[in-house]
Formats: C-alpha cells, sequence, structure tokens
C-alpha cells in the first residue's frame, strides 16, 4: 500500500496561560489534544467541528506555522514536525495555506499581484514568466488584469477570499490546507471555486485538509471527514457513511442543525444543552458528556478510545 | 401599516480614484420595517457591505461618497445630521456586526474593554456594571470561559470566538435596528443555531429590525420575513421570503438558488452561473446581468430595465416583465 501524503500522529497543542496579572498558577488551553489521522495522495479530508474546537490550530501546525506541543507530523513519510526554519523552508513550497480570515492574512500596502507573485518569487519561479503565471491564476479564480493592481481594502470579503486560493495555488503544491474557504462566497461563486478545487485537483492529483462548518460543502469536496470537538476527533469516516450514519451524538447534532433553503420546512432540530465547556478545564471522562443527550455515568469518568465500528468508520463515544 | 424604521431610496456609492470610478452602490432600495427581519443576498462584491456601511457613515476612511439617493432612519435623514448626533446613533440605535471581525476589534485592546467601551458609552454604565454586562452578553453567544477571555486579546480567540465577540457587542446595547453583515458565517451550525435563536430573540422581544446579509440561503429562509437580492450594485428583485423561494422572477435569483449546496446531494459538479461579475470599468451597457443571463433578449444589451412592481409587494428589474402590467415603484 502507498504511504499516505501526511500522516499526524497523537498532535496536541498546548497554548500556556497565565492565571491572573501575578503569575499565579501556570494552565494551558488544550487547543489540540491528541489528534491522529492520515491523507493519502490526491484525497480531500474535510474537518468540521465546533468553532474554538481546534480545527485551524491543527491546520497551522500542518503548515507549520505553529509548534505542535507534542506528536509528529510526518509528509511523504518524512517527519517535518521538528525540522528548523532552514529546513522547513525547502518543503514549505509543497504545502500552501488558505486562511480563514482573508482581511488579515492579505499585506494591506501590496497590490494584489504582487500578494500572488510573492510565492513565485521566494520559490524562485523564473521572472520573465511570473506576470504571465500571475494573470492566469487570478483568472483561474474568477478575476482579472482589472483586480491585479488593486489593494486588498478595495475588495469585497469574497473577492479577498478568493486572492488567497489564487496566492494558494501559485506554486503548485501538493497539499493544501484551506480554512474556511469558502464561507465568505455566495453560492454561486463557491459552486464555482468548489468545481475549481475539484478540477485542480483531478489534473494535479491535488491533496486538501478542507476545514468547513458548511457541512453540505464539506459533503461535496470531501472523500473522508473528521468531526472535531474540543481539541480530539470524535469521529471520523468515509464521507457517505458519516452523512447517511453519523454515530456520535455530536456529529447527529451537527447534521440536524443544517439550515435549509425551504422556508416552508420547519426541522427538527437536536438542540445541544449544557454550557459549552473550556479547552482549558474540559470536562473529565468524555469532553461532550456535559452536552450530550445520552450521556451515561461511565461517560463521566471514563474517556472514550476512538474504536473503529465499522469499515474505516472511527467513533470515541461509549455508546459504540 | 407597518411602521418604517430604515428607508434607503436610490442609494449610490461611488469610489473614485486615479484609475476611474467604481459604482459599487448604484440603485439600492431597501425599506425596513420595525421588528422586521429583511434579507440581502447578491454575488460576492454587488455592494452589500457598501451599502450597510453607507447607512452607517462609516466611508469616512476610504474614497468612497454617497453621490445619490437618501437614507433615512425613522425619518431623519442620517445624511444631514452631525457626526456627533450620529455618534450617539451608531453601536446605539443602530448596531452592526461586522463581516471581518478583525477590522473592527482592535487589536491592542482587551476584549472586554472593547465591550465595555460601547456600553458605557451607551448605557450609562459605571466601569464594574459595563464588565459584568460584556462578560454576560459573552456568555449569551455561547463563548465558553467569558471570565478569562474578557481579559484576551483578539489574536488569541478563534475565528468563531471573534465573531461571537462582534455579536456581542452589536446586541449589548439592544439596538433598534441590527445590521448583520455575513453574522454567522464562521460559526458551526449549532452555534450558528444558538445565535440566529438569539437574534430572533431580540427581533421579538427588544422589537429589534434586522437587515441581515448572507449568502447562507438556508439562514435566509429561515430567519427573514423579506428578501432583497442585489447584482452589480442594483437591487433586482424583491419580495417576501414564500415567493422568492418558490416564485423567484429574475433570471440572477433563480440561478443563485439552483447553485445552493444541499445535503444529501449527489453530483460531481455543482451548478453554478457561468461567467463572472463584471468589474466596474468594464460594465456591460445595459442590464448588468445580460452577459451571463440564460434568457437574455436584445434590449438587455442595450438598456438597463428599471425596477418594477410586478406583483403585490414584488419587485424586479428584468426586461422579461417590464411589458407586464406594471406599476412604477
Ligand atoms: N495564539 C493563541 N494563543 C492562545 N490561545 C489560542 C491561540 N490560537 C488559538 N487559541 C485557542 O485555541 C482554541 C482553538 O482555536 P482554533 O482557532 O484552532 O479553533 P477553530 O476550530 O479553528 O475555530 P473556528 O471554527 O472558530 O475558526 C481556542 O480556544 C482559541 O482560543
Ligand atoms: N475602499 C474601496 N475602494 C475601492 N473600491 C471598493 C472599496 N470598498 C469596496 N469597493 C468595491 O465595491 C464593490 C462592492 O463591495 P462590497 O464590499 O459592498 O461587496 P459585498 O456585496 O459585501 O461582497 P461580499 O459578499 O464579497 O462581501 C466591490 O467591487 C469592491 O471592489
Ligand atoms: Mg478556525
Ligand atoms: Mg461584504
Amino acid at each position: 500500500m502507498e504511504a499516505p501524503l501526511v500522516e499526524v500522529k497523537n498532535l496536541k497543542k498546548y497554548f500556556p496561560k497565565n492565571k491572573g496579572l501575578f503569575g499565579g498558577k501556570k494552565f494551558f488551553v488544550k487547543a489540540v489534544d491528541d489528534v491522529s489521522f492520515t491523507i493519502k495522495k490526491g484525497e480531500t479530508l474535510g474537518l468540521v467541528g465546533e468553532s474554538g474546537c481546534g480545527k485551524s490550530t491543527t491546520g497551522r501546525m500542518l503548515m507549520r506555522l505553529l509548534d505542535p506541543t507534542e506528536g509528529q507530523i510526518l509528509f511523504e513519510g518524512n517527519e517535518i514536525s521538528s525540522l528548523n526554519d532552514n529546513q522547513i523552508r525547502d518543503i514549505r513550497k509543497e504545502f500552501q495555506m488558505v486562511f480563514q480570515d482573508p482581511y488579515a492574512s492579505l499585506n494591506p500596502r501590496m497590490k494584489v499581484s504582487d500578494i500572488i507573485a510573492e510565492p513565485l518569487i521566494v520559490h524562485g519561479y523564473p521572472k520573465e514568466k511570473r506576470e504571465e503565471r500571475v494573470q492566469h491564476l487570478l483568472e483561474v479564480v474568477g478575476l482579472n488584469a482589472y483586480h491585479a493592481d488593486r489593494f486588498p481594502h478595495e475588495f469585497s470579503g469574497g473577492q479577498r477570499q478568493r486572492i488567497g486560493i489564487a496566492r494558494a495555488l501559485a506554486v503548485n503544491p501538493k497539499l493544501i490546507v484551506a480554512d474556511e474557504p469558502v464561507s465568505a462566497l455566495d453560492v454561486s461563486i463557491q459552486s464555482q471555486i468548489l468545481n475549481l478545487l475539484k478540477d485542480l485537483q483531478e489534473e494535479f492529483n491535488l491533496t486538501y485538509l478542507f476545514i468547513a462548518h458548511d457541512l453540505s460543502v464539506v459533503e461535496h469536496i470531501s472523500d473522508r471527514v473528521g468531526v472535531m470537538y474540543l481539541g480530539k476527533i470524535v469521529e471520523l469516516a468515509d464521507k457517505d457513511n458519516l452523512y447517511k450514519e453519523p454515530l456520535h451524538p455530536y456529529t447527529k447534532a451537527l447534521l440536524s442543525a443544517v439550515p435549509v433553503p425551504n422556508p416552508r420546512l420547519k426541522r427538527e432540530r437536536i438542540i445541544l444543552t449544557g454550557d459549552i465547556p473550556s479547552p482549558s478545564n474540559p470536562p473529565s471522562g468524555c469532553t461532550f458528556h456535559t452536552r450530550c443527550p445520552f450521556a451515561m455515568e461511565e461517560c463521566k469518568k471514563v474517556v472514550p478510545q476512538l474504536k473503529e465500528i465499522s469499515d474505516r468508520h472511527f467513533v470515541s463515544c461509549h455508546l459504540y | 401599516m407597518a411602521e418604517k424604521i430604515l428607508e434607503i431610496k436610490n442609494l449610490q456609492t461611488h469610489f473614485t480614484s486615479d484609475s476611474g470610478v467604481v459604482k459599487a452602490v448604484d440603485g439600492v432600495t431597501i425599506t425596513v420595517n420595525k421588528g422586521e427581519t429583511v434579507g440581502v443576498v447578491g454575488e460576492s462584491g454587488c455592494g452589500k457591505s457598501v451599502t450597510s456601511l453607507s447607512v452607517m457613515r462609516l466611508l469616512k476612511d476610504t474614497p468612497g461618497k454617497i453621490v445619490g439617493g437618501t437614507i433615512e432612519f425613522e425619518g431623519k435623514n442620517l445624511e444631514a445630521i452631525s457626526e456627533k448626533e450620529m455618534r450617539l446613533i451608531r453601536g446605539n440605535e443602530i448596531a452592526m456586526i461586522f463581516q471581518e471581525p478583525m477590522t473592527s476589534l482592535n487589536p491592542v485592546y482587551k476584549i472586554g474593554r472593547q465591550i465595555a467601551e460601547a456600553v458605557q458609552l451607551h448605557l450609562k454604565y459605571d466601569k464594574r456594571q459595563a464588565r459584568e454586562h460584556a462578560i454576560n452578553m459573552l456568555k449569551l453567544v455561547g463563548i465558553p470561559r467569558a471570565e478569562e477571555i474578557v481579559d484576551e486579546f483578539p489574536y488569541q480567540l478563534s475565528g468563531g470566538m471573534r465573531q461571537r465577540v462582534m455579536i456581542a457587542m452589536a446586541m449589548a446595547c439592544k439596538p433598534k435596528l441590527l445590521i448583520a453583515d455575513e453574522p454567522t458565517t464562521a460559526l458551526d451550525v449549532t452555534i450558528q443555531a444558538q445565535i440566529l435563536d438569539l437574534m430572533r430573540k431580540l427581533s421579538k422581544e427588544g422589537d429589534t429590525a434586522i437587515m441581515l446579509i448572507t449568502h447562507d440561503l438556508g439562514v435566509v429562509a429561515e430567519m427573514c420575513d423579506r428578501v432583497v437580492v442585489m447584482y452589480a450594485g442594483k437591487v433586482v428583485e424583491e419580495a417576501d421570503v414564500f415567493t422568492i423561494f418558490e416564485n423567484p422572477k429574475h433570471p440572477y435569483t433563480e440561478g443563485l438558488l439552483y447553485s445552493v449546496p444541499k445535503l444529501g446531494q449527489k453530483v460531481d459538479r455543482l451548478d453554478s452561473i457561468p461567467g463572472n461579475v463584471p468589474t466596474p470599468s468594464n460594465m456591460p451597457e445595459g442590464c448588468k446581468f445580460a452577459p451571463r443571463c440564460p434568457k437574455v433578449m436584445d434590449i438587455c444589451r442595450q438598456q438597463d430595465p428599471d425596477l418594477l412592481l410586478i406583483d403585490k409587494e414584488h419587485t424586479c428589474r428584468c426586461w422579461l416583465y417590464q411589458n407586464s402590467e406594471v406599476l412604477e415603484v
């Protein structure tokens, strides 16, 4: 069997926090707490989950923009989590990120053409072909020469997002971590970009880690989907299985909360009650037990393990 | 008869630079009644955010200028009042949730201070009350460890948490009108459901009117009474929510509804409207949607259609309906 393009093992990121103004006891925000997964070449792994559950942090560690507290990241079989900055630079080209907040991730003083050309320059793309490449990339994401000479603030939210996508595609990376790449776009452009991402994947055998909260978008683009809750993956399965037969109560609640574009339809929602727990002081046992409609005594005490329940369908829940 | 709270009439907001004029908003008419939720949808870049910034009079730092039309809030012409008067309205009577939280959160101030400042100014709370109110608001929008978050900086929060801070800030002063620009795009669906619920409560109990800008047509279907559809700086259709979903008239609205990805839909490629939005430097003559319209006729390429009343409380800007029995708006 072919080795996966990316393999993440027991990845953790704890952000240190000082309680109180005067030092006091040190504690941690457990943003990512023991996450493992693999992504095959040419595959799309979708990642969904509650806001603040650690999706972006996971993506940023994969990109090596953040150092993991613990755990390993293998890229094409090579450990990259311990490489230093110099060593990283050589493989940077292979993975690119589309950032969640397009405004914060584009340099306001750079023209769009320069923003997109930047990775080309960094990675030594021939100068005489640069302009043409930028032109092409703009067209690929549905912008054009008119936009090249403008600054990020002159664009709408969705247009800025497309600049970010063009920049990520510039150097033909092998892996793209796309953090909410289409959430700022209207549905028609969203469809265009999703179709585009699929075309590019086919053409260049690209691999995606696709982070989004829109479950229908994730269903469309992904081969497999992982569901995160409070720093952990609670369910991971082939997309068809996950959507047809969600097992984890949190996944079920998520799927039931998707708004449907039909004003006459009143949906039966699984409303989650209970306080949203904090990643600096996660609940004992299963971290979802405080909000789970099926919580049992065991759930408060024992941490469930991610188990394979049926073919390639993993879930961490005491019900199974 | 419903009481109008916001009335935008034929608004035109243009950006002028060396390279020419960008007619970002070029004919937008939107009325929001008391306690009502009006959805605004449309192609990315069609002028939704610029419309709301115009209402809030927040174009000062941009080359943008209102060059035509009027904006009335409770019968008051917002263009005519002083900046001092406007400051009392902004954040208090009209609150706004911005599309990109980082643009409106100050990166060097702690979260608590940013919420408390607004509250102190408008609700006349003292410092301690304001801080408590800030913590309560954060809890209300589902932020865990609110007591800690008030003392953190924006960069320490996840994207969705920043957005909820914005929402907490906007709702903190119980506004009469809430302009929400993509308020839930960075949120997962369970928190989204919770926030939408909160907005619904605000509108029911506080009689707050809401102008909800979103591209999520599921959210529109759930939240809105009426829907305004925009394309290239203009309103192209407006009707009640049922009519928009069940009997849309403008070909752009139809295309938009086709493009919505649905759960359980097994297709290799999603539908989308072919082509791209025209760039400001390259605006077509006539109807701006004509180059992408599947029903385009000769006249569409020559003359811009007017926004006309085609049915009871249903307006549309399209040559297909210009010859039906119509009333000028
Ligand atoms: N630089 C940082 N310093 C301290 N805490 C951080 C930092 N970055 C993230 N966190 C914390 O880590 C947790 C996870 O954040 P992350 O951005 O990964 O969430 P997310 O799943 O991407 O959420 P969203 O869907 O809202 O974008 C949050 O509790 C956040 O407050
Ligand atoms: N400061 C500015 N200078 C020049 N042009 C601008 C400026 N701000 C916005 N524009 C232009 O005005 C148009 C409308 O932008 P606006 O932000 O209102 O779009 P939008 O409908 O909110 O789109 P989105 O759904 O992507 O947020 C865009 O074409 C944009 O390029
Ligand atoms: Mg994130
Ligand atoms: Mg906008």
